[in-house]
């Protein structure tokens, strides 16, 4: 087979801000390009998992490649990489740039641009990716495309006035984004002769093929038989199988050559050997150096998760265990509380993260989880001259023997309507934020610029920026540093007993604020006993809040119904079913609502 | 011995229903009641006695079944005594609202063989009772005992409530010391307890639940044990003996009727809702009232056999509620086990946080015990 025409591939992803219509423009590129009758188009063709389609939001890249006969009578190969909406997954979508030569940037006709717009722009800029902007969503009665096209040229700098203006979800105007594709977007380079240089953007388990791995080949080739490695892990394996996606399914082919967009198998076992941003290469005839920009992902948020029901600690981890083969920016190890028993600390990009995972074990495995609240790393400084990292408050060593703390900042990025901007940075400054400046997009548009501790925005912070914005506000984050804080432990006593799920770490001025919120909480969370049970937040041993729950006086059934001893026995049986779902932390019982409650703090 | 059984007939009418009352009952015309006594003669004739065994106790139950027409009543008592075998001293009650009685009814109860009655007094203040939705007043309760006195009823039961909306302390203590006067043998005392489904539900738990007056306010917990803690040590000095969690009596007058439930002996109920316990069995008619008039055979609410586990569980339970409790020696007799390779456990803790004793073979709650019965009750499930 003769190889590939370079000129005649297309690779390019679609940025956008969530909502914008990125997979709705997908699936009518996907239409009108024919691989799909319309009857084969589900909506929604690339988001395949149930939770992203609720959702409405895409978790894992995915890939399709599709013919297009174009008005030049010749046929193009279109590799569409779709990228991840998220800010959690902001290295992710780096690398899937990093495959591609162009971006189709969506801007809503009627919001024009938006926080996660520009710094989905700035990332492709910084891939030197040719840029192709498409008003979207002229259909809704507010569309405004000429103010949002003359946004894009003054805020972004883009030449925007041929931009196709379409309805992704009529379908109007699509081939005029088809014809911009071939025509604007460059075709790819790179030497098929080469030694083998393809960079990984995704990878995926498959429980018959083993780790599938998502590469766009920069330079050289490779089939079945390369024996190849991976520059960054090491791994190594022999190709099994190459080839191309289709919409939805796997299409195996001879070769992958360069200027190609496909998938490799072979025997590996562990989606952690592949990771994104790795280079594959020919082990015989390896490359001299990488492709750049690989980084290992960190997880930036922590929580303790734990099965309800304790008995169902291995099913847990056989859950954690099935996600991570696709998941290698899930953390997980193995953790005790006294309060909750046998659990395990889990790692996360970011909240959004964690809350898709922690919905997926309700779902999928059917779990019942007690979550702790999500914590960052903190950097904890000795006076011994030891430094280490701490994710669960219970390690935390005794103050006396803390010099300092660091915790991390990130810079932040929000974009707002003008009138809100006094409520915004309000928000801002409650939660710690430094203010950086501030640049008027138009007359009515601000990009606020602020440095912010993560821990003050993995909680709430999203929905409390939608709360005082009505909606309007959009943000993005990147991490930024560590920096020397004034942070205290948080130990929550109930009957004088430190419950350790749910101590936490927290910064010296919000301690009391916070302390006494979760007291309140726990109040009306924790049913009254035999006895009354003191509530209390302390810092070491000093005590900053405090509520009783009271006694129970009375739990006494006077009538007796007749003779229908059924019915005081159901009674009875829901009393003790309540109980089951208790923790018992010294001679208290507390319900797992409890311990979820904390978690919500801010709602009011 | 041939065995006793226990009959129960529920008649579910009333003038009115009281506003916090959510047993199964009605007010209906003429012809409804009309049907529902003919349902109600067929169930009774069509029951089958699988063995020889005498009647020592009836309860007619409600419902009021004083607001129907005496014939009925009447009717109902010869067929039962045509069914059954009734012992001759056996314990047969009624059930009465004072603002339904009047001196033919009561004659005709007695020409019944009916020998205790059973009156819903619930308070002895007017205002009171017109909060509550009752149809009587202070004067028609006093009409009935002497009324039914007069006709020869000698052995009266009186129900009183506690905590009632707007209720104090003194109030309450008022109440009681009016019904002492009565001098009647029996005093069932009981408080308030706001049912889903009643119009109180919707006024005390509805959605303007924080907007209740002073005048309806409820006692708080504090106040509601006050009041109990009071009814016994008042009836106390008054010579009635508490001998359940709600109920007092004088020497040799407790409930014959009421103990067969505590104590796991048989009954049958007739009519809608009406529950049994007849040869191991638990059953219950529908709560349907029109279903209970038109289907033949009566469908059942729930229909199960007990268990060796239900009925050690029901023996805790329920034997708990007298307060001389439970005899470990009678249930390693029924069981064939000692009650502590069941219990050991539960009993221990129990006995430790002071809310049940064990002694001379009897294992009962202490007054804190009874404060919370719920609560150690639920931990004898097994």
């Amino acid at each position: 087979m003769s190889k590939v025409d370079q000129s005649k591939i297309r690779n390019f992803c679609i940025i956008a801000h969530i909502d914008h219509g990125k997979s709705t423009l997908a699936d009518r590129i996907i239409e009108k390009t024919g691989l799909l009758t319309s009857r084969e188009m589900q909506a929604q063709v690339l988001d395949n998992m149930d939770l992203e389609r609720e959702r409405g939001i895409t978790i894992k890249a995915q890939t399709v490649r599709t013919v297009y006969k174009a008005k030049d009578g010749q046929e193009y190969i279109f590799n569409l990489i779709d990228t991840p909406g998220h800010v959690d997954f902001n290295y992710e979508v780096s690398r899937s740039l990093a495959a591609c030569e162009g971006a189709i940037l969506i801007v809503d006709a009627a919001q024009g641009i938006e926080a996660q717009t520009l710094a989905n722009v700035y990332l492709a800029l910084d891939h030197d990716l040719e840029i192709m902007p498409v008003i979207n969503k002229i259909d809704l009665p507010s569309a405004e495309p000429d103010r949002v096209i003359n946004e894009i040229e003054d805020v972004i700098g883009l030449e925007a006035q041929d931009a196709p203006r379409i309805s992704a979800k009529l379908g109007t105007n699509i081939e005029e984004v088809l014809e911009q594709i071939v025509n604007k977007i460059p075709a790819p380079v790179g030497d098929c002769d080469a030694p083998l240089k393809g960079l990984i953007f995704d990878s995926l388990y498959d429980a018959y093929k083993g780790v599938i791995i998502f590469c766009r080949i920069m330079e050289g080739t490779v089939k079945k038989g390369t024996k190849m490695k991976m520059m960054a892990t090491g791994a190594s394996a022999d190709v099994v199988e190459v080839g191309i996606f289709g919409a939805g399914q796997f299409i195996p082919c001879d070769e992958l050559s360069a200027g190609m967009v496909g998938y490799i198998t072979a025997s590996l076992k562990n989606v952690a050997d592949t990771r994104v941003g790795d280079t594959v290469t020919d082990a015989e005839n390896p490359c001299d150096e990488p492709l750049p920009g690989y980084k290992k992902v960190n997880s930036m948020v922590y929580c303790g998760m734990y099965p309800a029901d304790g008995a169902k600690y291995p099913d847990l981890r056989d859950a954690l265990e099935k996600l991570q083969l696709n998941d290698a920016a899930l953390g997980f190890e193995p953790e005790t509380s006294a309060a909750l028993g046998f659990g395990f600390r889990c790692g996360f990009l970011g909240l959004l993260h964690l809350e898709i995972i922690q919905e997926r074990l309700e779902r999928e495995y059917n779990l019942d989880l007690v979550t702790t609240a999500p914590g960052v790393i903190y950097k904890v400084f000795k006076t011994d001259g030891t430094e280490f990292e701490v994710t669960n408050p219970s390690n935390l060593p005794d103050p006396s023997e803390i010099e300092h703390m660091e915790e991390p900042i990130v810079a932040a990025e929000i974009m707002v309507t003008t009138e809100y901007v006094g409520a915004i940075m309000k928000l801002c400054q409650e939660r710690r934020g430094v203010y950086l400046g501030m640049e008027y997009i138009e007359t009515t548009r601000a990009l606020l610029k602020y440095e912010l501790p993560l821990n003050e925005i993995i909680y709430d912070f999203f929905d409390a920026l939608k709360s005082r914005s009505r909606g309007y506000a959009s943000f993005d984050y990147e991490l930024k540093e560590y920096r020397k804080s004034d942070l205290v432990k948080l130990d929550i006593l109930i009957n004088k007993e430190e419950v350790d799920a749910l101590s936490f770490i927290v910064h010296a001025s919000t301690a009391y604020e916070r302390g006494r919120k979760m007291c309140e909480k726990l109040k009306e969370e924790i049913p009254r006993q035999l006895f009354e049970i003191p509530i209390q937040a302390a810092i070491g041993s000093k005590v900053i809040a405090r509520e009783t729950v009271k006694a129970m006086r009375k739990d006494v059934l006077a009538k007796c119904y007749g003779g229908d001893i059924s019915r005081k026995k159901k009674l009875l049986e829901k009393q003790k079913e309540g109980k089951k779902r208790m923790r018992q932390v010294g001679n208290v019982e507390i319900p797992q609502s409890a311990f979820m409650s904390v978690l919500k703090l801010d709602d009011e | 011995m041939s065995d006793k059984l226990g009959l129960y007939v529920h008649i579910p009418f009333c003038i009115r229903k009281c506003l916090y009352c959510d047993f199964v009952s009605v007010s209906a015309n003429k012809d409804y009641i009309d049907k529902y006594f003919k349902s109600l003669y067929e169930e009774i004739k069509c029951f089958k006695v699988n063995k020889s065994c005498s009647v020592d106790t009836i309860y007619i139950g409600g419902g009021t079944p004083s607001s129907v027409d005496e014939k009925y009543i009447k009717e109902l008592f010869e067929i039962i005594y045509l069914k059954f075998d009734v012992d001759d001293d056996a314990e047969i009650t009624i059930e009465m609202n004072p603002g339904t009685v009047s001196m033919e009814k009561l004659k005709v109860y007695k020409e019944c063989k009916i020998n205790r009655i059973s009156i819903g007094a619930q308070s002895m203040c007017d205002e009171e009772l017109r909060k509550i939705g009752r149809i009587h007043t202070v004067k028609d309760l006093y009409e009935c005992v002497r009324m039914a006195r007069s006709v020869g009823f000698d052995n009266i039961n009186i129900d009183l409530m506690s905590a009632l909306p707007g209720q104090s302390l003194d109030d309450y203590k008022d109440n009681l010391y009016k019904i002492i006067e009565l001098r009647p043998k029996h005093i069932s005392s009981y408080s308030l307890i706001i049912e889903e489904g009643t119009p109180f539900y919707e006024m005390y738990e509805g959605k303007n639940r924080d907007e209740i007056s002073e005048q309806y306010r409820l006692a708080d917990e504090d106040e509601e044990r006050a009041m109990y803690k009071l009814t016994r040590e008042v009836l106390a000095g008054n010579g009635y003996e508490r001998y359940e969690i709600s109920n007092y009596c004088m020497k040799g007058f407790a409930s014959r009727h009421n103990s067969r439930y505590w104590q796991g002996m048989e009954y049958v109920g007739f009519g809608a809702a009406a529950a049994s316990y007849y040869e191991g069995r638990r059953f219950k008619n529908t709560l349907d009232i029109d279903k209970y008039i038109s289907s033949n055979p009566i469908p059942k609410d729930e229909d199960y056999i007990l268990t060796k586990e239900d009925k050690m569980e029901e023996y805790m339970f329920l034997g708990m509620r007298m307060i001389k409790g439970v005899s470990a020696s009678l249930f390693r007799e029924t069981f064939g086990l000692d009650i502590m390779d069941v219990y050991k456990e539960v009993i221990e803790r129990n006995v430790a946080r002071g809310l049940i004793e064990y002694k001379n073979d009897c294992i009962y709650l202490t007054q804190e015990g009874i404060d919370v019965s719920n609560l150690v009750f639920s931990e004898f499930l097994l």
